[in-house]
């Protein structure tokens, strides 16, 4: 299979925004993530310890 | 004058062209000056409620009501952007100013909108999660679609989505809507009128132009200046209601009453020098108006809690 150049080349300011944007939504999804591991935490209590082994 | 025909096809397929956005723009489209007031209220709420809520729900409460208010405002932006590009306080905003596509736009209120209703449903309550997603609703399809194109009194209905954040704050502590958030809804939602026309009062040439039956556009400065004056000695016994019912102290009481009469001073200094700076003056104090107001509902109810 032969790749052909999309044509659409980023500038570099581009380039600079697309990556700020990733951070923020990698931080974003982070975030979510860590509030509801804490969220868990705080509903469930010592409970989170009782389980079936 | 601007060229609105490109961004008035809200659902118009644009070729795929690379972003030009940049965080802060997302950021803009949430509109953090407006986020600030809605999470400030809805923090007094959270706070004054009765019964207890761990801080880490009363946080995520918190952080979904911004999401939603920010959700909101992102489509707004979205549904407006044609009025946005014709007024020079907002031809700067992301959509008219090229910045973020229409649907990349409707495409993060719509997620946000969402998520910030399904979070706080998960992890708080349903109830103030269907509060939130009426408020997120009321506020871009009654206000934004319907309202503020057809009728001048689009701001004072359109109000009661501004004054829902501290009953839905009060909603996740308490799980029900009490007399005393519904006091707190009345007072944003009577604080509103006259803060929004002290505004538009500076542009109803932009507004009348953009074609939005705004108040000053559509009666004139004068009775909007009486309108503001009438809605100004309206607010007065409201704000005094939670003092007058027991629910708040004399402190609140007394802080009310004298951030009333300054309220009803400026309406009256407007309506007769009929000034552009006194609309300026006005506008500015109902800002911290409002935040005293709750800021003193707080302290009150702590000062309470030390001297019972």
């Amino acid at each position: 299979m032969i790749e052909r150049n999309s044509g659409i080349v980023l500038t570099a300011e581009q380039k600079r925004r697309r990556n700020a944007r990733s951070v923020a939504i990698g931080l974003t999804l982070g975030a979510l993530v860590l509030l509801f591991y804490v969220v868990t935490i705080v509903k469930l209590g010592p409970g989170v310890l009782h389980r079936p082994l | 004058m601007t060229d609105i025909s490109a961004i008035d096809q809200r659902d118009a397929v644009a070729p795929a062209q690379p972003s030009m956005a940049g965080v802060e723009d997302y950021v803009a489209l949430l509109k953090p000056r407006v986020m600030s007031l809605v999470v400030f209220t809805a923090l007094v709420g959270l706070l004054i409620a009765p019964g207890h809520l761990h801080p880490v729900l009363g946080l995520t409460a918190l952080l979904c009501i911004a999401l939603g208010a920010g959700a909101a405002g992102a489509l707004n932006m979205w549904y407006d952007a044609d009025i946005d590009a014709v007024m020079t306080r907002t031809a700067k905003r992301p959509i008219p100013a090229g910045r973020i596509a229409p649907r990349e736009a409707l495409g993060f209120g719509m997620t946000m909108a969402v998520s910030s209703v399904v979070i706080l449903g998960l992890l708080v309550n349903w109830l103030a999660a269907m509060l939130l997603a009426f408020t997120i609703v009321f506020y871009v399809v009654i206000y934004t679609m319907w309202l503020k194109r057809f009728t001048p009194q689009n701001i004072v209905i359109g109000g009661a989505a501004g004054a829902l954040p501290p009953v839905i704050a009060w909603a996740a502590v308490t799980g029900g809507v009490g007399i005393e958030s519904i006091l707190l809804f009345l007072i944003i939602f009577f604080w509103t009128p006259p803060h929004f026309w002290a505004l538009s009062l500076l542009r109803a040439n932009e507004y009348a132009r953009a074609a939005v039956p705004m108040l000053p556009v559509v009666a004139g400065l004068a009775e909007t200046r009486r309108q503001i004056l009438i809605y100004s000695l309206v607010l007065f016994p409201v704000a005094l209601a939670p003092w007058l019912s027991g629910y708040a102290g004399l402190v609140y009481g007394a802080a009310a009453a004298a951030l009333g009469i300054a309220f009803i001073a400026l309406a009256w200094t407007l309506k007769t020098t009929e000034s552009e700076s006194a609309a300026k003056s006005l506008f500015a104090y109902s800002v911290l108006y409002l935040f005293l107001i709750f800021a003193v509902l707080l302290v009150d109810q702590q000062l309470a809690w030390v001297h019972p």
